[in-house]
């Protein structure tokens, strides 16, 4: 089958079988960012945004994403490269050690912070929940979720 | 920051925190793992497990498997050099027993490896898997080191070619014991004994990047290893070993690494990767699914630490001995150092005329331990952190007290550290930087030691939930002594930057970062103009790996004579250029400057030298190896609550303080601290491997074995206590294990506080809290 979607703004037509997985598919076509740690729904890494929401890519049949919007942590800079803010928290604040869980935590960051400007250290806390990290003990992922808040209130009151 | 009040130089590039070197493309989704090129024409391997603890391979038929579409190679024992080696990622010659093959005719646990298929995709190689035939004789199998040990119990390595196994036919894989002065007189001389005996739990890594591996040949047909390692040298020299082909055949290439925390000092992959490449002449990738990395990589070993220790009215110790018993597994990789450092960690720590170690690593048919953050301190910390607080309980003084009364100080040594070293005799290891008594006042203060220590004796027995307050002190060291070896190289560029090419190994510590700041420092530049590239053993001079807490410590020591070595060629030329002595010249902000006032920039330097007048490139290559290893010290806090019905524990305030010399990253050092705490609170509290009677892993997923994720984390405080330690790159120590020695005596300690009971083997799940609790009713 054909599957169309919307991958960080770019509409995108793949060739699909029926039991890829999202993440099977992102891979292949060259979205690295996205990772596999499990491959069993449990621990996040692969976490990507489809109609906004975290879904853990490893677990969904791409099938299941036709014409819907998919963001990978490839489209959260700028296309000029100016990094999101929560990107340039987590390099502030030490919240990458290896990396690997990275992509899943600031896009489930992402989610959080889309709804909910003003997030407490408790709602990061459940919004960063289903994605496992072994390097930082997520002190500092969770400092950089509620510097970047903060950063991001501040710009768009210097905007209003 | 007492000690370092004064330090004999000044911090620019070092004690910052600027961004991560790599840190841009892991924040981007761009960085480069393993798994992250696509190769054409690529073949997926996947290796059949054994389904038996113990068996003997009778035969096994693969001519159905070789026939189905798809399929490339398929290897067992049959067709494999049989080569004994060790799979352990150590210095040469290895401590460990050669008692693995790359295949054998017997599987000593469930999951060992049978045979490997490589096949155009992953599922073929899956279902190939399947159409192997093999005949096992199933064998008794042991479990237990209690057992393992006995007469008559099965003999797992009875293969007459494995090398170096202590002592096979009662299953010891590795043995160690030594006695300083004379323990049995010293325990007569005591005014009373406390004697118990700890045991600890099966446990994996988790490193959320699983292992993996990609093969493939140059252009020149030489065999490229593109590998999650933390060991590159230590891998190119146990695969040309297992292929019986030269070294200078096999590159091998670290990329990115998602984690390691010791599962990847091992050679798990790369030999088959390498033999699979050379055969079919194709690019082959192996990569661990979650199941396989919980049952076939590696974990830590469980052990059973025996503490006795003769202790005087005034609180001094007159002898201590440490017996410990610690699983293998089915293989003896890193046994026998695995099992020395439980003492050589913890024995040292506190002054005693009069000490013992003894200490068997058993092999047993269950999965394959080896090295894991902390390396056996975890084990020994845990027992005798516990028994500071019981002897400090029966002299009735603060634990605190006795501790700081006892423990090591700067200016001192302990004969244990020349007598228990790596698996052999150590080195005498002068203490020459210590704050553990700072350490310990401040994390006092920032937890309230002083209001809630024994406070559960005067609360109402009846209470439900109860509160406890306990602690833990600990040491680690600073790579190993004598043995291991780092070198780094730096070269100038015509625009005044730097690479810094080097051994030493990131597997997502940020050490790429550490040592870039260290070079800064000395070339006085920012991270910004150091391009790193690391373990390429083609491209980068030999460094050990990352492990034993040595990458600050010693290849910091490497990269920091590189660049000295660097920066007195640039003040030669600029002495030339300025005519003016070297003596009155430095380096500062990407300048030379002279006492005189004249100055010249980089570039300008470095364009003379690259092609105006007497043309060299300017550069420095240094290694650097260190015969003390000195100890990071720490001293963590925690306050927990007991749930008397339930057994639940659950952490209301956790703090670490470590004194980790001069922090040259600040936020890297804590996100050490921070990550090997949560670590240690998670295996403390709920991380255990279960098998069943057959040796098969009961909770080989994420779902079934818990880790804590942001919602079952504690909140962490870690304070860094910085001492100047002299035989370090600007004064630093490695901090990346000492943190996960804590959680479990602090907890258990805090548990004991709380509700009185001493939790003597962990994890310490709210079923084994409770069973605690109803054996003291």
């Amino acid at each position: 089958m054909n599957l169309h979607v919307t991958i960080n703004n770019d509409p995108k037509d793949f060739p699909c079988q029926p039991t890829d997985t999202l993440l099977d598919i992102l891979r292949r076509e060259g979205y690295s960012g996205v990772k596999v740690g499990c491959s069993n729904g449990d621990c996040g890494i692969c976490a990507v945004l489809l109609n906004g929401r975290t879904v853990n890519s490893c677990v969904v049949l791409a099938a299941h994403c036709q014409n819907k919007t998919i963001e990978t942590i490839e489209g959260l800079s700028a296309k000029d490269g100016t990094l999101h803010p929560l990107q340039k928290a987590f390099l502030d604040e030490g919240g990458a050690q290896c990396g690997f869980c990275t992509p899943g935590l600031i896009l489930s960051a992402k989610e959080l912070l889309d709804a909910n400007p003003t997030p407490t250290d408790a709602d990061v806390r459940e919004a960063l929940s289903g994605v496992i990290c072994r390097c930082t003990g997520y002190v500092k992922p969770i400092a950089a979720v509620l510097t970047a808040a903060s950063e991001m209130r501040n710009a768009a009151g210097a905007k209003s | 920051m007492k000690e370092a009040s004064v330090l004999p130089f000044e911090k620019k590039s070092v004690g910052t925190s600027p961004w991560r070197v790599d840190g841009i493309g892991l924040v981007t989704g761009s960085a480069k793992f393993t798994d992250d090129i696509f190769l054409k024409n690529m073949l997926h391997a996947k290796i059949l497990g054994s389904p038996h603890a113990h068996a003997r391979i009778l035969d096994i038929d693969t001519a159905e498997a070789e026939k189905l579409p798809g399929v490339s190679i398929v290897l067992t024992y049959k067709n494999v050099p049989r080569v004994p080696h060790t799979t352990a990622g150590q210095g040469y010659p290895e401590p460990s027993p050669y008692d693995a093959f790359m295949f054998d005719t017997k599987v000593r646990f469930v999951g060992d490896r049978v045979a490997c298929v490589a096949a155009d995709t992953a599922e073929i190689a899956e279902q190939a898997l399947k159409l192997i035939n093999v005949k096992y004789e199933v064998l008794p199998a042991v479990f237990d080191v209690r057992e393992a040990v006995k007469e008559g119990a099965p003999v797992i390595h009875d293969e007459p070619d494995a090398d170096g196994i202590h002592d096979r036919k009662h299953n010891i894989a590795a043995h160690y014991d030594v006695e300083i002065g004379k323990v049995d007189q010293g325990l007569k001389e005591a005014d009373f004994i406390v004697e118990e005996e700890f045991e600890t739990q099966y446990a994996q890594h988790c490193p959320l990047e699983p292992h993996v591996c990609i093969g493939y040949l140059d252009e020149n047909h030489r065999i490229v290893l593109r590998t999650a390692t933390q060991v590159p040298w230590h891998c190119r020299r146990i695969v040309a070993q297992c292929l019986q082909i030269p070294v200078n055949q096999i590159r091998v290439i670290k990329p990115r690494i998602g984690g390691g925390f010791g599962a990847k000092q091992e050679i798990i992959l790369e030999d088959l990767c390498a033999l699979i490449t050379v055969r079919t002449r194709r690019p082959v990738k192996i990569e661990m699914t979650r199941r396989e990395e919980f049952i076939a990589s590696r974990t830590r070993d469980p052990s059973i630490v025996k503490m006795t220790i003769g202790v005087k009215k005034d609180g001094t110790f007159t002898a201590m001995d440490q017996r410990v018993t610690s699983w293998t597994g089915g293989y003896g990789t890193h046994s026998l150092t695995l099992l020395t450092n439980v003492g050589s960690k913890t024995l040292p720590f506190y002054r005693c005329k009069n000490v013992r170690f003894w200490g068997d690593s058993v092999y047993t048919n269950t999965p394959i331990t080896g090295a894991y953050r902390g390396y056996g301190a975890t084990q020994g910390a845990f027992a005798i952190e516990q028994m500071m607080d019981i002897i400090a309980e029966k002299l009735n003084i603060d634990p605190i007290e006795l501790r700081k009364k006892n423990h090591i100080q700067k200016g001192e040594t302990n004969p244990v550290f020349s007598a228990l070293g790596e698996g052999k005799e150590g080195h005498e290891n002068p203490i020459e930087s210590c704050g553990l008594d700072e350490c310990i006042d401040r994390a006092a203060a920032a937890i309230g030691w002083s209001k809630k220590h024994r406070l559960y004796a005067k609360r109402d027995p009846n209470t439900r939930i109860k509160r406890g307050i306990g602690m833990a002190c600990l040491m680690q060291g600073s790579g190993i002594a004598g043995i291991d070896m780092a070198s780094a190289r730096i070269k100038m560029n015509e625009d005044g930057s730097f690479n810094l090419l080097m051994g030493a190994t990131d597997l997502g510590t940020g050490s790429d970062t550490v040592l870039a700041q260290i070079a800064g420092q000395v070339l006085g530049v920012t991270v910004d103009k150091i391009q790193t590239y690391s373990s390429d053993t083609d491209m980068t001079p030999f460094d050990k790996g990352a492990y034993a807490s040595s990458t600050t410590y010693v290849s910091g020591g490497a990269v920091k004579k590189a660049a000295e070595a660097c920066r007195d060629k640039i003040l030669k030329v600029a002495a030339e250029m300025l005519k003016e002595d070297v003596a009155n010249l430095h380096c500062e902000k990407a300048k030379v400057i002279s006492k005189s006032g004249k100055e010249v920039p980089y570039t300008n330097i470095i364009n003379r030298s690259l092609y105006g007048q007497n043309q060299f490139q300017i550069e420095g290559e240094a290694s650097h190896i260190s015969y003390v290893s000195p100890p990071p010290f720490a001293a963590h806090f925690a306050e927990v609550e007991v749930d008397m019905e339930t057994g639940k524990v659950r952490v209301l305030d956790y703090v670490c303080a470590v004194d980790c010399g001069v922090a040259i990253n600040p936020k890297l050092a804590e996100g050490q601290m921070e990550g090997a705490a949560m670590n240690g609170l998670s295996y403390a509290l709920c991380e255990e491997m279960m098998f069943d009677e057959r040796g098969r892993m009961l909770n080989p997923s994420f779902f079934d074995y818990r880790l804590f994720t942001t919602v079952d984390a504690p909140k962490i405080r870690t304070i860094l206590v910085e001492t100047y330690e002299p035989t370090g790159p600007f004064g630093a120590k490695s901090i990346a294990e000492i943190g996960i020695n804590g959680p479990l005596p602090a907890l258990a300690n805090a548990i004991y506080d709380a509700c009185g009971v001493r939790m003597m083997k962990a994890p310490f799940t709210p079923e084994r809290v409770l069973n605690a609790i109803h054996a003291k009713k």
